[in-house]
């Protein structure tokens, strides 16, 4: 009986350990990183009392175990058997129901917690992502705006209708604790309330090639004011770029483009824009090409047909359908970058 | 030398290679009657490939000898029963044997050497991610026509598939040595069908590493279309390497199922079966079962790929999610395939170092096929985040979280058979032990993956990786290990080191849990899985370091194992008696065990864990005066 009680309240103490050492070091409470959606709260929630749970279970199982070795050590030279005990069938059952009476639980705060998570705003503002390798892109209908960063009011529920232009990828962003995969074929949804104004970044969750790790996007949560003005300063940008340049750069923005061709020289996957138009071009099998029309057209529409020395063979660019228009206002806008 | 070059395994590699090249040279040979390329960026087109990779197998199997006792019989030629080996030393494991045992050792070896080949991959691409930003696998750098991140991916894959089915074929190998032990059996219901199922796994696992050098592919294991379409030719040779090593599993899993239905020595009651063998026969109802539904997924694949059906394509009306259903049909249930024998090791080993019975010996056999059961209906818990209806999500949680009681009932039986007994810790029962740690990390880690709003934020993060290597080296790794420090006698009359035995656990288990706490952690920072680089905003390359340096501890552990293992066979102490004092009919005879096993038949008399209870036995010889009577 002693070794019982022993047992019981080392398994308390473990439990208490545990948990308190978890919490230490900020894992216990909440996920991380920091919360930012009204949807992590739930989620947070769920998590905390699934360590609550893991911190005994652990200390239930480990406890007696360790307990075990030490005190039933068999000693040098002892070659004893233990007691002849088979079994149990009440604790059998024992350990089988309650465990069950926990999985239903469980079961109920996990449909409880989803259920707060999915909680639809029929109000919610409607943007359209496209993933593409390896880029996000942003469109808001309603304002006729495009973006490569995610601007979002605060305590405002968004819903984002997700299309991939390639292979399977997924929108997630760890504040926001949400996931949610974007899918070649079909529009999936995320929905989500940010409620904390920052900066934060969109990661793609799944493989989706090459440069799947560098699959980043920013996202801008602000106060309703601050994000009007954006809106209306990229509305009144989007109004000035009547000119073939401007049309250019939108397209640039909106075909992904800037997601691997940096403006301004900075290294990036593909090959800067900056001084491009007009430079000598030194290619991977060690001859060179003068940047003109002709090359920019051939580059988009068959990325693989010239590769820019000190970058992958094949490309991991996907080869663009664009009209000859299109292009020649990308090229107008490239003739720009100097 | 000369033995090598005249075995089995290398004329089956040899002829591996013609057929590869009679194969591709077919495809090659039409293509151009038809007006396409001849060749392309890797000599031969894809279908060439395909082709040959097939064809190469077939050869392998015919040139190997693994066929030619059915191709006899096809022609009319008897051949007896068993073939008296006439190999001696490692000659016997480098040709067809059809004795249980051998195949059981070729199996073991096998996987070893794929456990060596898929480390060394994990290592590589763990010192990559040992710092924020790419160290050598740069953009600039070319290996095997691909970029320092294509290779990233193309190694994370393969580690991942490398390892899957290594641990198929390390279950395989302690299954095949002990199973028929244990049964009291001579060999295996269908000894030809076991020497082909471990045969057609070579080139299963030569054409999964061909992959490496055609391209390689970049979808991780799980090879999801849309991305698996569009990768280069060793999309394909993974594609054919796992359909080809399905049929080890399916094969072998049938033979384990006739042998433990037909093949029980006298006496030997459901209840009485040791309970092992419990574990291998659930085992074997998954592997025969499911294994089909990866062949096909990645059948189906491989055929949009070569012949442009739209399965998978949505242009074409096909679905990206219905490939998730099929491939996680399999791939779920998979996991427990992989990690029953090595809970039935546990609980086979756990009541000859404690001297004590097993605690609710039946509990934790149905618990076993609870497990095999209820990992049926799980699957799509690997896809709350696809895209597929969203309602679903809650009967699979339901389901999913319904595999913590049968779990359960194993860890509380193993506890209570732990308790009061009088516990010796030689190195079989470290590894024991270190499993049921573990395992247990692995089991708790999961029930924030199960319910589906924390799943979430979880889903592809570090934390899945550091939870599946927990399930993974808990249920399968240290079983494995523990296994072979125990079998190990047995097969060779010697035992292996206790002290390099010892260092190698307390140097793996520490570094373990480091590598894996370290996974889980930096996958709650925001850590993605399968990424080349992180952001260093996160915060975590501190963190990856110590990971690495565990990671390396971890190889040189295994690495003093390795040597511990080829070294004992030859100079290991003697040790030819009951070495662990097990009741076990196996521990009855001497070892090495004799080429057919048992001399005198086997009649079970008691339960097989009564330790404890005295003038009990399980197991007595049938003396031949008396045999006749029977």
């Amino acid at each position: 009986m002693a070794h019982f009680v022993i047992v019981g309240i080392l398994v308390i103490v473990m439990t208490i350990l545990t948990y308190f050492g978890l919490d230490a070091v900020g894992l216990a409470q909440q996920m991380h990183p920091v919360a930012a959606s009204a949807q992590a709260a739930p989620i947070d929630q769920l998590w905390h009392w699934e360590v609550m749970v893991i911190s005994f279970l652990f200390s239930l199982i480990v406890a007696p175990i360790v307990y075990s070795l030490a005190i039933f050590r068999q000693k040098k030279g002892e070659l004893k058997d233990g007691e002849h005990i088979e079994g149990n069938t009440t604790l059998e059952i024992g350990w089988t129901v309650v465990p069950l009476i926990i999985v239903v639980i469980f079961a109920y705060l996990g449909a409880y917690s989803l259920g707060e998570v999915r909680r639809v705003d029929p109000n919610a503002i409607v943007i359209n992502v496209k993933a593409r390798q390896f880029v996000w892109t942003f469109e808001y209908p309603q304002y006729g705006v495009v973006s490569d960063q995610l601007h979002l009011p605060v305590d405002k529920q968004v819903v984002l209708k997700m299309e991939s232009a390639d292979v399977i990828h997924s929108f997630w962003v760890p504040e926001f604790r949400v996931k949610q995969d974007v899918v070649p074929g079909r529009v999936t949804e995320y929905r989500i309330t940010p409620n904390l104004v920052g900066n934060y970044k969109v990661r793609c969750a799944e493989l989706c090639g090459t440069s799947h790790a560098y699959m980043e996007g920013g996202i801008v949560v602000s106060s309703q004011a601050d994000y009007d003005a954006w809106v209306a300063e990229q509305q009144a940008l989007a109004a000035a770029a009547q000119t073939p340049e401007g049309q250019g750069k939108l397209l640039a923005v909106k075909n992904g483009c800037v997601g691997c061709h940096s403006a301004d020289g900075s290294p990036m996957t593909g090959p800067t824009w900056f001084n491009l138009y007009g430079s000598t071009v030194s290619l991977a099998d060690g001859s060179s090409v003068t940047a003109d029309d002709a090359f920019i057209k051939e580059s988009i529409l068959d990325p693989n047909a010239k590769i820019v020395a000190g970058f992958p063979s094949p490309s991991v660019m996907p080869p663009y359908t664009l009209t000859d228009e299109e292009i020649a206002n990308l090229i107008a806008y490239i003739k720009t970058l100097k | 030398m000369k033995r090598f070059f005249s075995s089995a395994l290398a004329r089956g590699l040899f002829w591996q290679l013609i057929g590869t090249l009679v194969g591709a040279g077919i495809v090659t040979g039409i293509r151009p009657l038809l007006g396409m390329n001849a060749l392309d960026t890797f000599f031969f087109t894809e279908p060439a490939w395909v082709l040959g990779g097939f064809f190469g197998t077939l050869f392998f199997l015919a040139g190997s000898g693994a066929v030619s006792d059915w191709f006899k019989w096809s022609r009319g030629i008897d051949t007896p029963d068993h073939h008296e080996d006439h190999n001696t030393g490692w000659a016997k494991y480098v040709n067809v044997s059809l004795d249980h045992k051998v195949i059981g050792v070729q199996y073991t070896v096998t996987a070893l050497l794929l456990i060596g080949i898929g480390g060394l991959f994990a290592l590589i691409f763990r010192t990559e991610l040992a710092a924020s930003q790419l160290q050598f696998l740069t953009y600039e750098m070319k290996l095997f026509s691909q970029s320092g991140p294509q290779l990233y991916n193309t190694l994370m894959s393969l580690h991942g598939m490398i390892m899957i089915v290594s641990i198929l074929l390390g279950t395989a190998g302690f299954i095949n040595y002990v199973v028929p032990l244990l049964l009291g059996a001579q060999d295996m219901a269908f000894p030809r069908l076991n020497a082909f199922s471990f045969w057609i796994a070579v080139p299963a696992a030569v054409l999964l590493l061909m992959s490496l050098f055609l391209g390689g592919f970049d979808t991780g294991w799980t090879g999801y279309p849309p991305l698996s379409t569009r990768a280069p030719v060793g999309m394909q040779m993974f594609f054919l390497g796992v359909f080809v090593a399905g049929w080890s599993s399916i094969l072998g899993s049938l033979n384990v199922i006739v042998t433990v239905l037909r093949m029980r020595a006298k006496g030997m009651t459901a209840w009485r079966m040791p309970i092992l063998v419990w574990a291998a026969v659930a085992t074997a109802l998954i592997a025969l079962t499911a294994t089909q539904l990866i062949g096909l997924s990645f059948q189906l694949v491989m055929f949009q790929r070569l012949f442009g059906m739209g399965f998978f394509d949505p242009a074409k009306g096909g679905n990206p999610v219905l490939f998730q259903h099929l491939f996680w049909f399999y791939s779920h249930p998979a996991v427990y395939v992989f990690i029953l024998p090595g809970l039935g090791v546990i609980s086979e080993l756990l009541p000859v170092f404690v001297r004590k019975p097993l605690f609710g010996y039946r509990w934790i056999a149905m618990s076993s096929l609870g497990i095999a059961l209820v990992g049926f209906v799980v699957w799509a818990h690997h896809m709350y985040t696809s895209g597929m209806n969203e309602y679903l999500r809650v009967p699979f949680m339901y389901s999913t979280l319904l595999v913590a009681v049968p779990t359960g009932v194993k860890f509380f039986s193993w506890v209570a058979t732990i308790w009061k007994g009088k516990i010796s810790t030689p190195t079989p029962m470290l590894f024991v032990l270190g499993g049921i740690i573990v395992f247990l990390l692995g089991g708790l880690s999961g029930p924030p993956n199960a319910t589906v709003s924390t799943d979430l934020q979880l889903q592809d993060t570090y934390w899945i990786v550091g939870h599946f290597h927990d399930t993974i080296f808990g249920g399968f790794m240290f079983p494995f290990f523990a296994a072979i420090y125990y079998w190990f006698p047995k097969a060779t009359g010697r035992r292996m080191n206790e002290t390099l035995g010892k260092i190698h656990f307390w140097m793996m288990t520490p570094s373990f849990f480091v590598l894996t706490f370290g996974m889980m952690y930096v996958g709650l920072l925001g850590m993605r899985r399968r990424i080349v680089d992180y952001d260093p905003a996160l915060g975590i390359d501190t963190a990856h370091l110590v990971m690495t340096i565990a990671a390396f501890l971890i190889a040189l552990s295994v690495l003093i194992f390795f040597y511990n293992f080829f070294a004992s066979i030859r100079n290991g102490e003697k040790a030819e008696g009951n070495l662990w004092n097990s009741r076990s009919p196996e521990w009855q005879v001497p070892s090495p065990m004799a080429a057919h096993n048992y001399e005198k038949p086997l009649e079970v008399v008691g339960e097989p864990y009564d330790y404890g209870l005295k003038d009990s036995g399980y197991v007595r010889f049938i003396e031949p005066a008396q045999n006749k009577h029977n």
